[in-house]
């Protein structure tokens, strides 16, 4: 029987076993050395905020395993030999496979900066970082203050875990807005300001130099790139990640950032492939980048990819983009594209409207030249995806999405709706255009 | 792996999550009950209104300014910091000890009121004499244990309805929705009725209705006091009798079938009204696991057969073969019961056969006991049921399911098992809520397209111990027959993944299993 081997049990990895199993008999089994089961590495801060258990951020019990005869090893491989389709593990052994899927997910991306080494240095991204700030972090006796490196989603996530056990966060940003190398620049500033207004000691414009530690090797302060020390116990690194290959050195698979895949995900052994954040394309779908390291594309990978595992060959084919996010206590959508000012089209322009309360705002991008919608960011208004979905699909204009986005509202029943508003907003601007 | 799981909350040694504020406003509250603790140990109080009003004020204003120091100089949003840090609410020590104080509380309520002072004849004395000028204002009697129990449940809906109003002041529906259970709590459940009782004379007597309160969840309603006295009670009487019937069999259907059970379970239903309130900081405690699900649909329709049975068994039982008292006759009663079923259960096999699948085997064994023991009434001629006396019928139900079921363990085990173990597992009135929910109702959750990021987050804080998760990850609407709408699934989602609806019945229960944002032509694949 054919035997299918996951390496990485996270949601490019489940995903594709699960489909494999439904439209097959096949032989699976997943390994990874993280942790035994399932869990959702987006929930991770909830567990140190105390919202949830740990069995609470994995969505399957422990019988669905046994049941989808989907069997589970716990070990790290070293080494990948294409040549006898053989997998050997650190803890000694090997295993063979008739095609392997490779899912191993990403690691913090770090820039080489002094004092990496240090105790309380840590990224945000395993169950073993989350057991770390555990450690590093249990309250604000041990750890009075933190110093968080670059402001992206692991960034603000890691603050506000922080923040919930009272313990004082500086964060330094290097752009002169949170995230603002992503959102446009209206966007990031409200971000940042709702931020701040957490507590925390946000910091733009600022980098880090070097991570300072005492004779003990722990973590004594941070110098910045202006020369300021901040002293603190605890450095948060989450300026970024990437695809987590290095067992894959000696191995034939061809790699540059990522494993570089084609459309069918296919790298270029046969019968190994790649998919989710460990994945970079050779060739970039449309605006997307080569390597999407968020939780949808591995799961519409995981799906594309059983079909072609089950002879029924797929490429992979996202349909518009989109992503959500959580800052703190307001909630992020997007569909499409919005680019942020430095990665802007020079066809691009913006629409942009913010409610009095600073706690909702939106974004809509069109193409200036034929008015065409093409992407919109919504903070604290839950919309459709369904509908933009459609809109993009269909090239509407600006014009009938921002008369039309009550049709997008999702926000739960009776809540206060902000199309008039939105709406006499833009007539207003267009007229003094017209 | 628990083990693991152990040491990350233990070494976690989060902050305090109290401050000051809250400790002088918790240390009022329990001068308060302290009160009341006093009086059942029979201190007598010399002016038994001044230290009852004294008692409520601080009980509920003890909660009130505790909720203010939690909530109100921190930003509107979700506060679940630290639920499974507190011990309180995370089965800790102080769980148990509140679940054991309830417990107690209510076994002496049930079964031992004259430890609580109930007098038969006399005056009252202890705690239940405390109440008796709030009762006499009420409705000119003296207090019992239940005028007790009814100030008391008021008070905790009316406290604890504003601390939750606090902890979710931006979101509007659940905002709507306890303002309506302590409308309705206060109103319905204990203003109307003590005045009512007030017009009650030698010659005029209503039985204490509260009018919300629909048969089966008001099980004892059709019993022969109940009925006679509406009955002697001229047109007004006749009027409630007809409401009682027509609550059931008229305006549940329709409001269900519009808005889903959630109008009755989150905004009119008095032990749905406790649990949102009082029982809120326990909602995560609700099993989730398939196990759970399983036990709950075999429990929770056991129960409906069984108060079906039982109510048919006592109406039976006092119903004259002749027509002079009761215009209906037992025949006639029994040919009703067994034809009004036939067509449920006929109507729903042959047009919701698909959406029922495995639910219906256990549809038929509940309908095929039913139709039996029917017969059987029928063959005993209506005192018996088989080997049991409709009496001895009325009374377990009323001692296992009425007392133990919904009481001890439902409000009791609030710390324990989560606050809606009676609504999920017990409830005879959610049980039909939930059966007409499931299969013709415009509600569902729907979805938001591919947003979910599978945290888990709804699926914890569902007090019914929904999988809400399961279904979300895969873009499937929620359709669940025991889902109350509280709303909270919705609110705690960090994604905007999902929303309360009614909306047409076409294309309710959808199951895309491949989500959105994928290819086009793959979904067309799979879902063809
Ligand atoms: C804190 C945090 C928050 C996030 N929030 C969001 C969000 O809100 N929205 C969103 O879209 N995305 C979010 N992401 C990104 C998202 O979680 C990832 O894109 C997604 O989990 C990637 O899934 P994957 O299956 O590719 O890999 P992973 O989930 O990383 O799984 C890879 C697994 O493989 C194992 N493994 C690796 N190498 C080996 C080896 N040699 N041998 C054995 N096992 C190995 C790893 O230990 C790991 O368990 C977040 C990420 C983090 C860290
Ligand atoms: S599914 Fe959501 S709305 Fe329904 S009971 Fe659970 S939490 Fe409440
Ligand atoms: S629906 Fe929302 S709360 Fe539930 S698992 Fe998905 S993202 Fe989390």
């Amino acid at each position: 029987m054919e035997h299918i081997v996951i390496i990485g049990n996270g949601i490019a990895g489940i995903t594709a076993a699960r489909h494999i199993r439904k439209l097959s008999d096949k032989k699976i089994t997943i390994i990874s050395a993280e942790t035994d089961h399932f869990f959702s590495r987006t929930a991770l801060m909830y567990v140190y905020m105390g919202h949830m258990r740990w069995r609470d951020i994995e969505p399957y019990e422990s019988w669905f395993w046994k049941k989808n005869r989907l069997e589970l090893i716990n070990a790290y491989v070293e080494t990948v030999d294409t040549n006898n389709k053989t997998l050997h593990f650190k803890k000694g052994g090997s295993l063979t496979y008739s095609k392997l899927i490779i899912a191993t997910g990403s690691v913090t991306n770090t820039f080489g900066w002094e004092g990496l080494e240090l105790n309380g240095v840590q990224g945000l991204i395993s169950k073993q970082d989350l057991e770390k700030l555990e450690k590093n972090a249990p309250n604000n006796n041990v750890c009075p203050r933190a110093v968080i490196i670059g402001g992206g989603l692991i960034g603000v996530e890691m603050a506000e875990m922080l923040r919930t056990r009272k313990i004082e966060v500086t964060m330094l940003v290097r752009e002169d807005g949170f995230w603002a190398n992503v959102l446009p620049k209206q966007d990031a500033k409200m971000i940042s300001r709702h931020i701040v207004s957490h507590g925390v000691d946000l910091r733009h414009n600022e980098e880090l130099d070097k991570i300072i530690g005492d004779r003990d090797g722990n973590v004594k302060s941070v110098i910045t790139k202006n020369g300021e020390e901040i002293p603190c116990s605890v450095v948060g690194i989450t300026t970024g990640v990437k695809p987590n290959i290095s067992f894959l050195k000696n191995s034939k698979i061809e790699t540059d950032r990522g494993i570089l895949v084609n459309r069918k995900l296919e790298t270029n052994i046969e019968d190994v492939y790649a998919i989710g954040d460990c994945a970079q394309q050779r060739e970039p779908i449309s605006n997307r980048p080569p390597i999407e390291a968020v939780w949808y594309t591995g799961r519409m990978m995981g799906e594309a990819l059983a079909q072609t595992i089950c002879g029924n060959p797929f490429e992979y084919k996202p349909g518009n983009w989109f992503n959500s996010a959580k800052f703190f206590d307001i909630e992020y959508q997007t569909y499409g594209w919005v680019f942020s000012a430095e990665r802007r089209k020079d066809y691009e322009a913006q629409f942009h409207w913010k409610c009095e309360s600073d706690l909702r705002c939106i974004t809509i991008s069109y193409n200036k030249d034929n008015n065409e919608f093409l992407g919109i960011n919504t903070f604290g208004i839950r919309m459709k995806q369904e509908v933009f979905d459609n809109w993009l699909n269909e090239k509407r204009s600006l014009d009938y999405v921002v008369k039309s986005l009550k049709q997008a509202n999702f926000d739960p029943e009776f809540f206060k709706r902000y199309e008039r508003e939105i709406l006499k907003e833009y007539l207003s601007l267009t007229e003094t255009v017209t | 792996m628990s083990t693991v799981q152990r040491n990350m909350s233990l070494t976690g040694e989060p902050p305090k999550t109290i401050n000051t504020q809250q400790k002088i406003a918790s240390f009022i509250g329990l001068l308060g009950l302290m009160v009341l603790v006093l009086a059942f140990f029979n201190l007598n109080f010399p002016n038994k209104s001044l230290w009852l009003t004294a008692s409520i004020i601080a009980i509920g204003g003890g909660t009130v300014w505790f909720s203010i120091a939690a909530y109100a100089n921190k930003h509107e949003g979700i506060k679940n910091d630290g639920v499974y840090f507190k011990s309180l609410t995370s089965k800790g020590f102080w769980a148990w000890i509140l679940g054991i104080f309830l417990t107690l509380f209510y076994v002496l309520l049930y079964w031992f009121p004259q430890y609580l002072g109930l007098a038969q004849d006399g005056n009252n004395s202890g705690v239940v004499a405390l109440f008796d000028p709030l009762s006499q204002f009420l409705n000119g009697g003296p207090a019992s244990q239940w005028f007790l129990y009814g100030t008391l449940y008021t008070l905790a809906i009316l406290a604890f309805g504003i601390k939750f109003l606090l902890k979710y002041r931006h979101n509007k529906y659940e905002k709507l929705r306890t303002y309506s259970v302590m409308f309705f709590q206060l109103g319905f459940a204990f203003l109307i009725p003590e005045l009512m009782s007030r017009l009650n004379s030698d010659s005029f007597s209503l039985p204490y209705y509260d009018l919300k309160n629909i048969w089966p969840l008001n099980y004892y309603n059709f019993e022969q006091y109940r009925v006679d006295s509406f009955i002697s009670a001229g047109d007004i009487g006749l009027g409630l009798l007809i409401f009682g019937v027509a609550s059931i069999f008229i305006i549940t259907p329709i409001l269900t079938y519009k808005y889903g059970k959630r109008w009755y379970c989150s905004w009119v239903c008095g032990c749905g009204g406790l649990a949102e309130t009082a029982g809120d900081p326990f909602r995560h405690l609700s099993d989730k696991s398939q196990m759970a699900w399983k036990v709950e649909r075999w429990v929770i329709h056991s129960v409906l057969v069984f108060v079906v049975l039982m109510t048919t068994a006592v109406v039976y039982s006092y119903l004259g073969d002749d027509s002079s008292k009761y215009w209906l006759t037992k025949n006639t009663f029994l040919i009703s019961v067994a034809v009004f079923l036939t067509l449920v259960f006929a109507g729903t096999w042959i047009f919701k056969r698909d959406e029922l699948k495995k639910d219906a085997k256990l549809g038929a064994i509940g309908y095929f006991v039913i139709i039996i023991s029917l017969i059987g009434f029928h063959y005993f001629s209506g005192t018996k049921l088989f080997l049991f006396e409709a009496e001895t019928l009325r009374q377990t139900y009323g001692f296992l399911i009425g007392a133990v079921f919904s009481g001890v363990i439902g409000v009791g085990f609030y710390p324990i098992f989560g606050s809606r173990v009676w609504c999920r597992f017990g409830c005879p009135m959610a049980a039909i809520l939930g059966f007409q929910q499931r299969l013709f109702s415009k509600f569902r959750i729907t979805t938001n397209g591919g947003q979910c990021i599978s945290c888990g987050n709804c699926s914890t804080y569902c007090e019914m111990g929904i999988d809400v998760r399961a279904y979300a990850q895969k873009g499937e609407n929620i359709v669940r027959s025991s889902c109350v709408g509280c709303g909270i699934c919705s609110a705690v989602c960090p994604r905007g993944v999902l929303k309360l609806e009614n909306g047409p019945l076409e294309k309710r229960i959808s199951s895309n299993e491949i989500l959105l944002g994928n290819d086009v032509d793959l979904m067309n694949y799979v879902n063809k």
